[in-house]
């Protein structure tokens, strides 16, 4: 009953061409896989015990003086943080609280940064390649030379992760690169968490470490590991008591909305030798068309305006 | 093929009061621009991370580029469905196309952050095909381009007229015939750019996902943009006959009523893919449940569908006129609703709404594209000859 009236649906819509672009999504689905050297981090918001530490070891390890106010500079000499609220141009990660309003004993931590996604927005999104994922590490990186400051890749980010220098004259991205810059290998914040509760390496080796967690505390856990497919995957993994949207990792199907679109792109602009072929298409029929009506046109023209237009061409 | 009977000069001065006033305002966004520049986005706009795009790209581009879909719409009409019936409305067509384009463009400059690297663009080697932005960005500049070579007729038309023997002139009588010659490759290039990107402006949302509002986020925002391109484009044209008519103090264009008959087919068309796409994926309650987005969609729809009506029925200049406006409103609405209204980046962010400073730089661009219009208007031959409107 139930599938007759969706075919009908299907049907109908087929009929005003609506399906046209319908195998974008089943082709969207397919998700990529990891390479064997790709890297990342596992958080887990049991472990966290909300210190921060993390927060100050990022902010003084990618601490950038031309982006930063007066006010920053005397902050990080006094070893204070300012209080983010969310991340910023010069928080790439941050440690927020969920408290549930009904009881003060339910709540849980939560580590923001950059996912590092296996098909990240920003990267589709930037028309200059100034994103791009390292096809080995699989580490999303920014190159501040190249950007034009569109922003796109703010717009296309699930999570809200890029930030922008509102404040500067001459402003760039800033996102967590997983401390790239570094050449001691381990991100800051991993690198201090006093409790472990956010570790990297490979990320085969964290996505076992986080299955073995669930199972060995099934209990501890909801069962689920945010990030093994999210949004087609991310290299940051997420383990949580709590459920991950009340902490404010959205829910997000199994595909990465950059594959749609792209997959949209695709169809649209399908190449064939470098030269698209729908567009040059389009153009030879519009071409052609165009160039009929102008025939039949001259020809009226030559019986009405021979005598007064004969000269002229 | 001469069209000294086809086009006129509208008449009237250059400096009057209204143009004063428009300077003004252009004076304001400006210097508001120059501001931007030297104290940064952050100190004008309300933008913020939770919104990075704002007024500027959802009213100069988004919208404002299909209200300069007229030159567009136009060439379709007449190029390719009914023999050049109505090729004496293209001139005036293509100049608010090519100044919508121009301040498009230009409004992107101003909103990107690291502008000084937009040369990028031209360097192959930073091309990322994947970015629906960049086939936007680059199929924009092209079409500017374009737009330009269209409309060069007219130009060399006045630049002829030009005392003899002078050098001008005789550039401009040594172009004229070769660009007749190949006119007609770039007229077809400019119905084939503005179906790729008016698309692609659609696209472009597709990958924000879930932050756009289900009644607007679909797959089909590509072929929902570029038909209401379309049909902005003839709204836009429309209104403009009827604005120029009693603006430069002439009679109403015989034309419109026969390119508002064409308004209905478009409509429906867009009508049937809106409503078609909201029942296929299962949001058709949706435009039924309370809430804030459900009576914008309302409006929205409504401001689409009555003009459609209307325009069935009899007209006379007088509704035609304020049927366009409807129309024009109605579809620019659709697409300021997919930039900015139905667009969510979650709880903890502050709606946002454009500054002050941030609508004086829009308004100024505004400004500029009536002066410049003006201007052309009453220095070039631009509008139809009269063949004064019966109905
Ligand atoms: S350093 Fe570790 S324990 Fe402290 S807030 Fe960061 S993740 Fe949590
Ligand atoms: S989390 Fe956002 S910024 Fe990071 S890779 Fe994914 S899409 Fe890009
Ligand atoms: S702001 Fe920079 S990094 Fe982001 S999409 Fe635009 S060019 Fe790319």
């Amino acid at each position: 009953m139930k599938s007759t009236r969706r075919r009908f649906l299907q049907t109908a819509a087929a009929g005003i061409g609506l399906t046209a672009l319908s195998p974008t999504l089943s082709a969207a689905s397919e998700a990529k896989s990891f390479g064997p050297d790709e890297v990342g981090m596992l958080y887990d918001s049991t472990l966290c015990v909300g210190c921060k530490a993390c927060v100050y070891a990022c902010r003084s390890e990618n601490f950038d003086a031309d982006s930063s106010s007066e006010l920053d500079e005397k902050a990080l000499a006094e070893q204070r943080w300012h209080d983010a609220y969310e991340l910023d141009y010069r928080t790439k990660n941050i440690i927020k609280l969920y408290q549930n309003p009904d009881d003060v004993n339910d709540f849980a931590f939560i580590k923001r940064q950059c996912n590092h996604c296996q098909s990240p927005g920003c990267v589709s999104a930037c028309p200059v390649k100034a994103m791009t994922k390292n096809p080995v590490t699989g580490t999303v990186q920014y190159d501040k030379n190249i950007c034009i400051g569109c922003r796109y890749c703010q717009m296309a980010c699930p999570f809200k992760i890029p930030t922008f220098e509102w404040h500067m004259t001459f402003p760039k991205i800033s996102k967590c690169e997983l401390c790239r810059q570094t050449p001691k290998g381990t991100p800051a914040c991993c690198r201090v968490c006093p409790a472990k509760a956010v570790i990297y390496d490979k990320r085969s080796i964290l996505l076992a470490e986080a299955k073995r967690r669930l199972a060995e505390n099934p209990d501890r856990y909801i069962n689920k590991i945010y990030g093994e497919y999210d949004y087609g995957g991310t290299n940051v993994l997420y383990l949580s008591r709590v459920d991950f949207e009340k902490l404010g990792l959205p829910n997000l199907p199994n595909y990465s909305y950059a594959g749609v679109s792209e997959n949209i792109q695709h169809t649209l602009y399908k190449t064939f030798n470098h030269v698209p072929i729908a567009p040059v298409a389009l153009y030879a029929a519009l071409a052609a068309v165009a160039f009929v009506q102008h025939k039949r046109r001259g020809k009226k023209d030559a019986g009405n305006e021979a005598k007064k237009d004969g000269g002229e061409k | 093929m001469s069209s000294e009977h086809t086009y006129v000069k509208a008449p009237g001065k250059l400096i009057t009061p209204t143009t004063v006033i428009l300077a003004l305002i252009v004076a304001t966004g400006f210097s508001i621009i120059g501001y931007r520049l030297v104290f940064g986005l952050g100190v004008i706009s309300n933008l913020s991370d939770g919104y990075p795009w704002g007024v500027w790209l959802a009213y100069d581009v988004a919208a404002g580029s299909a209200f300069a879909c007229g030159g567009y719409s136009v060439a379709i009409l007449c190029y390719i469905f009914n023999g050049w019936k109505y090729h004496p409305m293209i001139r005036s067509a293509l100049v608010t196309s090519f100044f919508g384009y121009a301040l498009a463009g230009l409004s992107v400059m101003v909103d990107i952050g690291r502008y000084w690297n937009a040369y990028g663009f031209m360097m192959p080697s930073r091309w990322q095909t994947n970015s629906v932005l960049f086939e936007v960005a680059v199929c924009i500049m092209g079409y500017t381009v374009v737009l330009l070579i269209e409309f060069m007729p007219s130009a060399l038309e006045t630049l002829r007229e030009l005392k003899p023997n002078s050098f001008i002139k005789k550039l401009a009588d040594f172009t004229a015939p070769k660009l007749d010659k190949v006119l007609m490759f770039f007229v077809v290039l400019g119905m084939t750019l503005p179906t790729m990107h008016q698309s692609s402006l659609g696209t472009l949302f597709v990958i924000t996902g879930q932050q756009l509002h289900p009644l607007w986020q679909t797959n089909l925002l590509p072929l929902l943009f570029v038909s209401n391109a379309i049909l902005l484009g003839f709204a836009v044209t429309l209104f403009e006959s009827g604005l120029s008519a009693a603006g430069f103090k002439r009679p109403f264009e015989a034309e419109a009523f026969g390119v508002a008959k064409v308004v209905p087919i478009v409509g429906f068309f867009w009508l049937a893919v809106r409503f078609g796409d909201l029942i296929y994926r299962g949001h058709i309650l949706t435009a039924f449940t309370p809430s804030f987005h459900m009576v914008i969609f309302w409006i929205e729809t409504l401001l689409i569908t009555a003009p459609i009506f209307i325009f069935l029925g009899k007209l006379n200049p007088r509704k035609l006129f304020y049927t366009a406006l409807l129309l024009t409103l109605g579809g620019g609405m659709y697409r300021i609703d997919v930039y900015l209204v139905g667009f969510n980046p979650g709880d903890n962010w502050y709606a946002y709404f454009p500054s002050i400073p941030e609508a004086l730089i829009t308004f100024g661009f505004i400004a500029l594209e009536v002066l410049a219009y003006i201007v052309l208007a009453r220095l070039l031959r631009l509008l139809p000859a009269v063949h004064t409107a019966h109905n």
